[in-house]
């Protein structure tokens, strides 16, 4: 499961620094704050990155760059060509590759002299302890309520600081958990949100540029827990808005009553994080509605004969402007309100991305009594496929 | 008194797309209350059915967490900055 990539100028762990290394470091050498003794202490620490997407690839870059001695790449996902707008370690090349391997490939380029250890799996209860016990320092870049509990929950088992940052479309959060005397991630939300009603990445977008400051900042954090040097956000929350170009910052108190870190602890093994997420957590999918559907082929069929059917787009007026099946765009949210524009005696085809909107407009108007209504199965992202190549997917 | 709710991006959808609003409030309670009350749809991210502050959301008066303070009774005072901040997974594979 495990591969390693070993240094390759012969520099030796715990050793001093080599003639290249030197070189390479000193801009940092020549800082009082870090000098020989901090840039040691990078050398000789060891830090596991779960995660090697949006916020791993600042963090990957960054640590890799600045000479900790062994990093830890933990993903099981594969490298998505929609990824690339965010995730900066990989390139176009990579797109289908393990993402462990890409960035550890690209992280040995940045730095021969460092170890680099990639784990191609999910990281589950069963063996989160054993991958964390090798490393200092734990940096959460994850993306879902499961693994981030499991991280924490494990950090604290283990007494091994947590370095966590979390995005949402324009907004982070970041702090340090899992410190002597300080907090965890259950004194700040003892419980995660139920499945759908937070949306993920995937569904809420974010702007590319934000994993690269959140991540960035974690590198921050990290780097100074190794140097022992300056203030941590330890019982501080960092709130980073970028729209409005804000950072804020809210005190974080370790909670006594805590059932992983306070006085009385109640857990002390690792548990189910799925179960304690309900069911996937995040990921969660709504099972799907069951409204009368057709298919791309059979929408094309029965517009090319000249069959009377009236196309309604329920995306927001900014997908419509990506791509659009000449439909007539009312946004599923508005549909309520916007109803008196559909005459309920014409046959209905609603569509949205990818039918999941859709079938709730479909359930919606027969409940309101339309009678000839139907969702188009797979959405855009079907037609695409099905019909017509040149509609781009999004 | 009127005090700031400042209105994170993922509840920004159910408040009129707002980053923050000013509501007139002696007490956080009676702030969520107003807010609530202006924006329905908030109701349910914010408050469980039987109308407790859901525990995957915290509220801060200025930078103290309201839970080591006096909860929804916590006093507010003109020109205080109540925040909103719900949690968030994201770090997007």
């Amino acid at each position: 499961m495990a591969t390693t990539t070993q240094p390759q100028t012969g520099a030796r762990p715990g050793a001093g620094l080599s003639k290249e290394e030197i070189l390479r470091y000193s801009r940092h050498l020549i800082m009082p704050e870090v000098g020989m003794e901090g840039q040691l202490k990078l050398k000789n620490a060891k830090v596991l990155l779960i995660g090697t997407g949006g916020l791993g690839a600042p963090l990957g870059l960054y640590l890799a760059a600045a000479g900790v001695g062994k990093l830890g790449l933990v993903d099981f996902d594969v490298v998505d060509f929609t990824n690339l707008q965010r995730q900066v370690t990989f390139g176009t090349s990579d797109v289908g590759k393990p993402k462990s391997q890409a960035a550890r490939a690209r992280l040995s380029n940045l730095n021969p002299d460092i170890q680099i250890e990639s784990f191609e799996a999910q990281l589950t209860s069963a063996n989160a302890l054993e991958l964390f016990k090798d490393f200092d320092i734990i940096v959460d870049g994850t993306d879902n309520f499961p693994t981030r509990y499991l991280v924490n929950d494990a950090c604290i088992l283990l007494g091994k600081p947590n370095v966590y940052g979390s995005i949402f479309r324009f907004e982070g959060q970041v702090t340090v958990f899992g410190m002597p005397d300080g907090p965890c991630y259950r004194c700040l939300y003892p419980e995660p949100p139920p499945p759908g009603l937070v949306p993920s990445c995937a569904e809420g977008g974010v702007l590319g540029v934000l994993p690269g400051i959140v991540g960035s900042i974690q590198a921050m954090e990290t780097i100074k827990l190794i140097l022992g040097n300056g203030e941590n956000l330890i019982g501080r929350l960092l709130l980073f808005d970028a729209l409005g170009m804000k950072f804020r910052e809210l005190k974080l108190r370790k909670n006594p009553n805590c059932p992983m870190c306070g006085t009385h602890r109640t857990i002390h093994k690792l548990i189910d994080y799925y179960e304690f997420c309900g069911v996937r957590g995040e990921e969660a999918p709504v099972p799907d509605l069951k409204v009368p559907e057709i298919t791309p082929r059979e929408l094309k069929h029965r517009l090319d004969r000249g069959d009377d059917l009236f196309v309604l787009d329920v995306r927001e007026p900014h997908e419509f402007q990506i791509c659009n099946l000449k439909g007539h765009l009312i946004p599923l949210g508005e549909l309520p309100r916007r109803v008196p524009e559909l005459d309920s005696s014409r046959e209905i085809v609603a569509h949205c991305r990818s039918g999941k909107r859709s079938a709730d407009a479909v359930d919606f108007l027969r409940k309101a009594g339309f009678r000839k209504v139907l969702n188009l199965k797979g959405g855009i992202l079907a037609w695409s496929d099905e019909v017509d190549p040149s509609v781009p997917k999004y | 008194m009127a005090v700031k709710v400042i209105i994170p991006t993922p509840l920004r959808p159910y408040a009129g797309r707002q980053d923050s609003a000013e509501v007139k409030a002696a007490t956080v309670g009676e702030a969520l209350t107003g807010l609530t009350t202006q924006f329905a749809d908030l109701r349910k991210h914010l408050f469980t059915d039987d109308g407790k502050l859901r525990s995957f959301v915290n509220v801060y008066v200025n930078d103290e967490d309201i839970r080591y303070l006096a909860k929804e009774n916590t006093p507010t005072k003109d020109g205080d900055t109540i925040s909103i901040v719900p949690s968030i997974a994201g770090g997007c594979s």
